[in-house]
């Protein structure tokens, strides 16, 4: 089949990813609180953002203070001299008729992201990013098919969104999946985007096969559909080349219910947006915010998991995965003030990761019922082998599933090992109380000893190690 | 030179009905507007565009929230409402 490599070189793939900084209070060019996402439509709305006639906008600092943040952890090139314009078209969710974005004088241009793919690291070059409102959010009541209308909330209209255009350089819907995770990592790290939030972020995806004409994908809004809409439109394509037809230059949108891309056959070009400067708004000179932000970088994933590396010892395959979400990261390196790092990092990555995958949790629920001081106690008595590998796992899935006292739990269900000294005593028991078993045992039967681990293990209600008290058993009748 | 599709696609933009006449009328007076623009062809190349007539530059508004419009005063010169939100025309392109 076609489909034996993830790495197509004859497709081509770009991303136009539209990034709400909704870490924000307030909207980019008025004061509405951007926190709307519980609240009734038209709720978080002023004359600026409903584009009444006379209302002025201003931008906001912090904002443009984020783009830069974002375009620095990109490494891309922050433009000294950056200026708004008006890109004019007419749809319900822009209320004045055009959209406050940026042109020819974007804010930052260049810059790439790290993937890591099967045939190794890749870097995902940017062509730009800029600012710019984010629309306000149309609904249909029923199916967009059959009713007769849209439904307008203009919350979301002027929310500060950045867009991020890659490069046309990714082959595989896979890659592209890749660069949006990563992408979302970084903007977490910054502390200027929850990903949580529903439209936090969009996707435009721009593919063609060599010979083709270009298609762009409209608005997709999640992560598995970006993935999806890539590969239904890949297999279209091919069929159409195979068939011998032409790939028409369009816009397609992608309809998530059915997993299909269908033709929106609008013809509007680049021209067509009638780009000016926006008058209502001054240029920005950079260089100023541009170092009041360069001191408030925080520690990025690379430079974190060499970090972690080089300070705990633990290996690059640990490090890896724990730099993936930031909070897991946090949350080991509590763990590890308390406990040997390199257990710290196997049991975190390798259990706890997998438990709260298992839940749908990640690990701000960890902190919540399973503290990193108590996790690390959990660790200490394994270490000391007052507790097996199974009693750990048992004890955090009860903390996972109800919480309660660590100490508690493991006493409730005898999850405490049984200590060396009385796992020797009760073999000698076992010895003196079995007399038939021993001397069978030394007159060649060595099954015997099964019936002597079996009194130990019966004993101990099957918390004595099966093979360290044959073990210490044999030890004993061989003397 | 501008042509009558020039005119008929430019009023399409701008979401405009014309008459013929009035297709002709416009086509006349855009040629008149875009003659005035030949002077910029005097202009040197390395010239910076403007981007501002006047020379204010980095003004900015701290990051604090404000009040929002009450929503009875955001739809109150709306023709069509419907739940407390704006009711518009379905758009389906092309
Ligand atoms: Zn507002």
């Amino acid at each position: 089949m076609g489909y034996a490599t993830s790495m197509e070189p004859d497709v081509i793939i770009g991303l136009e990813v539209h990034v709400q900084l909704n870490k924000l209070k307030t909207k980019l060019f008025c004061s509405c609180p951007l926190d709307y996402h519980e609240d009734e439509p038209n709720t978080h709305v002023c004359p600026v953002c409903l584009g009444l006639p006379g209302a002025m906008p201003v931008v906001n600092k912090e904002a443009v203070k984020a783009a830069i943040k974002v375009a620095l952890a990109l490494h891309a090139e922050v433009q000294p001299f950056t200026v708004f314009d008006r890109k004019n078209y007419f749809y319900p969710d822009l209320p004045k008729g055009f959209q406050i974005s940026q042109y020819d004088r974007p804010l930052a241009l260049g810059g790439y992201v790290t993937i890591e793919t099967e045939e190794g690291e890749k870097k995902i070059t940017l062509k730009r990013i800029h600012m710019e409102e984010d629309p306000g959010k149309l609904t249909y009541k029923g199916s967009i098919t059959t009713a007769k209308y849209c439904l307008i909330d203009y919350n979301r209209s002027g929310v500060p969104l950045l867009e991020i255009v890659t490069e046309p350089v990714m082959h595989s819907p896979k890659e592209a999946r890749l660069f949006l995770n990563k992408l979302r990592i970084i903007l977490e790290y910054l502390d200027v985007f929850d990903g949580s939030l529903e439209g936090a972020m969009r996707v435009d995806a721009n593919v063609s096969i060599r010979g083709g004409g270009r298609v762009e994908i409209k608005n997709i809004s999640s992560f598995k559909g970006v993935e999806r809409a890539l590969s239904y439109e890949i297999a279209r394509q091919k069929n159409l080349l195979r068939m011998g037809r032409k790939v028409e230059r369009e816009t397609r949108h992608f309809d998530e219910v059915n997993n299909i891309t269908v033709s929106l056959r609008s013809k509007e070009e680049e021209q067509d947006y009638r780009y000016f400067p926006e008058p209502d708004l001054v240029p920005i000179y950079t260089a100023e915010l541009l170092e009041e932000v360069k001191g408030t970088l925080p520690e990025m994933p690379e430079e974190k998991r060499e970090r972690l590396k080089a300070q705990y010892g633990i290996g690059d395959n640990f490090a890896k995965v724990l730099v993936l979400d930031k909070v897991m990261a946090d949350y080991f390196e509590e763990v590890a003030k308390h406990v040997d790092p390199k257990l710290a990092a196997s049991w975190v990555v390798d259990v706890l990761r997998g438990e709260l995958n298992y839940r749908g949790k990640d690990f701000r629920f960890a902190y919540e019922m399973l503290k990193p001081e108590e996790f690390a106690k959990l660790l200490r008595y394994f270490r000391e082998e007052r507790i097996t590998e199974k009693g750990v796992v048992e004890v955090i899935r009860i903390k996972l599933d109800h919480g309660g006292d660590v100490d508690e739990i493991i006493r409730s269900r005898g999850l405490f090992a049984i200590p060396k000294e009385e796992i020797e005593r009760l073999c000698r028991e076992a010895i003196e109380k079995n007399p038939k078993a021993v001397a069978d045992y030394k007159g060649g039967k060595k099954k015997a000893l099964d019936f002597l681990v079996g009194y130990v293990m019966k004993a101990t209600r099957g918390r004595a190690n099966p093979a360290e008290t044959a073990q210490i058993l044999k030890k004993m009748l061989e003397e | 030179m501008v042509t009558k599709e020039d005119v008929i696609h430019v009023a399409n933009l701008a979401k405009i009905e014309l008459r013929d006449d009035e297709v002709e009328k416009f086509r006349e007076e855009f040629e008149k507007i875009l003659e005035y623009f030949d002077v910029l062809d005097e202009v040197p190349e390395d010239v910076e565009p403007t981007y501002q007539v006047h020379d204010l530059s980095n003004v900015f508004r701290e990051d604090v929230p404000g009040e929002s419009l009450p929503r009875e005063l955001v739809l109150m010169n709306a023709k069509h409402v419907e739940d407390g939100y704006f009711k518009g025309p379905k758009i389906m392109e092309g």
